[in-house]
Formats: C-alpha cells, sequence, structure tokens
C-alpha cells in the first residue's frame, strides 16, 4: 500500500482507540510496586497489561493503515506528545487510589459501550480487537464500579475523596463523546460508531452507581477538549518522557 | 435456644478486624469441571465480592480455574496439629479398611 491511498481518517481513529490504551496502561502501570495492598497492587497491574495489550493490537493495526512501515514499537515510542490521539481523561495523574479510580470508572465505563458496539464494526480488524478487548474491559468495569460503591459508601473521608475526584476529573469526560470529522467520517461508513449515542448508557450507569454509592453526580461545568487531535495537559509530555527514555538515549535498542 | 446465639459475631466489614486491616479469605479453584475446588491460598479483601475478584487476580492469572470459592479464614474450624495422634493414628491398624482384600478382574484398567 503506497502513502497516498492510505486511509488517513482510519488511521487516526485506530491511532485514537490505541492512544487511550496505551497511556491509560502508562499511567496506572505507575502503581506497579506502589500499591495500598499486595493483591490492589496485582489487579491494578493486571489492568493496566490488558490495556497495553489492547494498545498493542490497535497500533499495530495503525501503521498498517498508515503504510508508512510504522509498527506498534515506533508509534508508541518515537512520536512527540502533539502527535497522541488520546483523550485528555487517560493522561491525567494518578493522585490518590480514590483519583485513579474515579478516571479508571469514567474511562471503563465508556470503554465498555464502545467496545459493545464497535464488535459489529464492518472492518473486520476493528470487530476483532473490539471482541477481545471487550471481555477484559467487562471486567475493568466490574471492578471499578465496585471500588466506587465501596469508596462512596465507605468512611467519610473515603466518601469525601472520592466525591472529589469525581469533580475534579468530571471536565474530562466532555471529549469522550465529542464528535469530529474522523470520527464522523468513519461512523457513517460502518466502521465506527456514533459516539453522542453512548452518551445515554454511559450516563445512566454512571448515575447508577454514583447513587449505590451515595455520591452526587457532578453537575454541569465547562468541558475540557482537544485531546483527540492531539492537544493535550502538560502532564502528557512527563509520561511520555519516562516511558519513551530507553528509545529516545538508546535508538533502536533491543531487548 | 436463640438466647444463646453467640450475639458479638461482627458482619463482614473491614472494621471487624484490627483497625484498617482488611479480613483474610481463603481462596479455592475449581481447575477443571468434574474435579473438586482445590484450596489455592489466601488473600486480604474488604469483602466477599472484592475477595472474589483479587482472588480471580492472584490465582487464576494463567487460566487455573473455571470456578473460585471465597471463605472467611476465620469462619474455618481447623482441627488441632496436637491431636494428631488421637483423630488418625487409629485408623493406621485398621487394614480392613482398604479395598485390598479383592482380586481385580483383569479387564478393569482404572479403579
Amino acid at each position: 500500500m503506497n502513502a497516498a491511498a492510505a486511509d488517513k481518517p482510519l488511521f487516526e481513529y485506530v491511532l485514537r482507540l490505541g492512544d487511550n490504551c496505551l497511556i491509560l496502561s502508562q499511567r496506572v502501570a505507575e502503581w506497579c510496586g506502589h500499591g495500598p495492598v499486595l493483591e490492589e497492587d496485582i489487579a491494578l497491574t493486571n489492568v493496566a497489561l490488558d490495556l497495553l495489550g489492547q494498545a498493542r493490537l490497535w497500533l499495530t493495526y495503525a501503521g498498517e493503515v498508515e503504510g508508512r512501515g510504522r509498527d506498534e514499537d515506533r508509534l508508541a515510542y518515537l512520536r512527540d506528545a502533539g502527535e497522541f490521539r488520546n483523550v485528555l481523561l487517560v493522561e491525567q495523574p494518578n493522585g490518590d487510589f480514590g483519583m485513579t479510580m474515579a478516571r479508571q470508572f469514567y474511562f471503563d465505563a465508556w470503554h465498555y459501550f464502545l467496545l459493545r458496539d464497535l464488535r459489529n464494526s464492518r472492518d473486520e480488524r476493528v470487530a476483532g480487537i473490539a471482541e477481545k478487548a471487550f471481555k477484559e474491559v467487562s471486567y475493568h468495569l466490574q471492578r471499578s464500579t465496585d471500588w466506587l460503591i465501596r469508596l462512596g459508601d465507605g468512611t467519610p473521608e473515603s466518601h469525601e475523596r472520592m466525591q472529589r475526584a469525581l469533580d475534579d476529573l468530571w471536565m474530562y469526560t466532555g471529549e469522550l463523546f465529542q464528535m469530529d470529522a474522523v470520527d464522523t467520517d468513519i461512523s457513517e461508513r460502518g466502521v465506527g460508531i456514533d459516539l453522542e449515542g453512548l452518551r445515554g448508557p454511559w450516563m445512566e450507569h454512571v448515575t447508577k452507581t454514583l447513587t449505590e454509592a451515595t455520591l452526587a453526580v457532578p453537575g454541569e461545568s465547562w468541558m475540557q477538549r482537544g485531546g483527540k487531535q492531539g492537544v493535550h495537559s502538560e502532564s502528557l509530555g512527563y509520561l511520555l518522557a519516562e516511558m519513551q527514555f530507553l528509545q529516545r538515549a538508546y535508538p533502536g535498542a533491543q531487548w | 435456644m436463640p438466647e444463646n446465639r453467640p450475639a458479638e459475631r461482627q458482619p463482614n466489614s473491614a472494621a471487624d478486624e484490627s483497625g484498617t486491616d482488611w479480613p483474610l479469605w481463603e481462596i479455592f479453584i475449581r481447575t477443571q469441571n468434574g474435579l473438586a475446588h482445590k484450596h489455592a491460598g489466601s488473600l486480604h479483601a474488604p469483602d466477599a465480592e472484592m475477595a472474589l475478584k483479587n482472588a480471580r487476580d492472584v490465582y487464576t492469572r494463567r487460566n487455573e480455574g473455571v470456578s473460585i470459592w471465597v471463605v472467611r479464614s476465620s469462619d474455618i474450624t481447623a482441627s488441632s496439629p496436637r491431636d494428631k495422634e488421637i483423630l488418625f493414628e487409629p485408623a493406621n491398624s485398621k487394614v480392613y479398611r482398604y479395598p485390598g482384600f479383592y482380586d481385580v478382574p483383569e479387564e478393569v484398567k482404572k479403579l
């Protein structure tokens, strides 16, 4: 396939899917060895590894669609912040355990409904990756939902921290449902889905969970946007500096 | 005798153990359909649901299981090692409890 014939919107679309997984995986992996208890440390690392596996599948496919010989590694380790297409939510710092769980919960709920529908994509590769990832993400959502309920309906301190984390991250949730030209094009071709349509089920799950957790659903607020187009918060730079260090310092180094 | 019920027993909550520590759970995993659940180890979790999830992450990472049971460690009543002789030694002298006095026909492969 030559570069001129490459399907640019599809490349962008798959890159977004892969970057969401890759960046969140890197964030969650920062807990490795620092989990509040051994069991949670292992569980968090499992989630990070699931997401990394998904990122590899998406990025490999993105590289093939682009047709310029970039494989998963080149896409992961040799792009700068402005070339990343993940939503802003996943690059937000871990904060305390409540913040990490709030971020995970918002993302898992969205990821779950997204993958559920992408399983019917007209693009076989997209449908196949979604099918595999959907099982993993169903578990991620169960876990983060359970934690939300336990921390929200736990002690006064856990309740307060959980609420604060949910409020602080709320402004990054709008971007999850925001459509741009790429999303519209891919959705019209039956390869992707209408993200606006995910808002209903997502909101329903969030409301139901927070109600059970005795937490308040954050109110209307200004929504951040730009991650999908490559405009990121400064925290992504620090994340990449650590994740890409080896390939930047020793280009082409092999394991 | 309902009045004699041990009322001091606490519900399953993190608070009923020492301070902020989570209670300990024993994990049993069935590796294949048809086999019994086998003790795999123990772990800490705030409640039974989370114990199941933690068990999934700690003990079934390599596809070991088809089913998991979790039991509060404090709910297990164990025999005392000191009672070993009383409990088990009498069986040693009772060979007639073994099915060793039958001729097994050639055709039978497995018993």
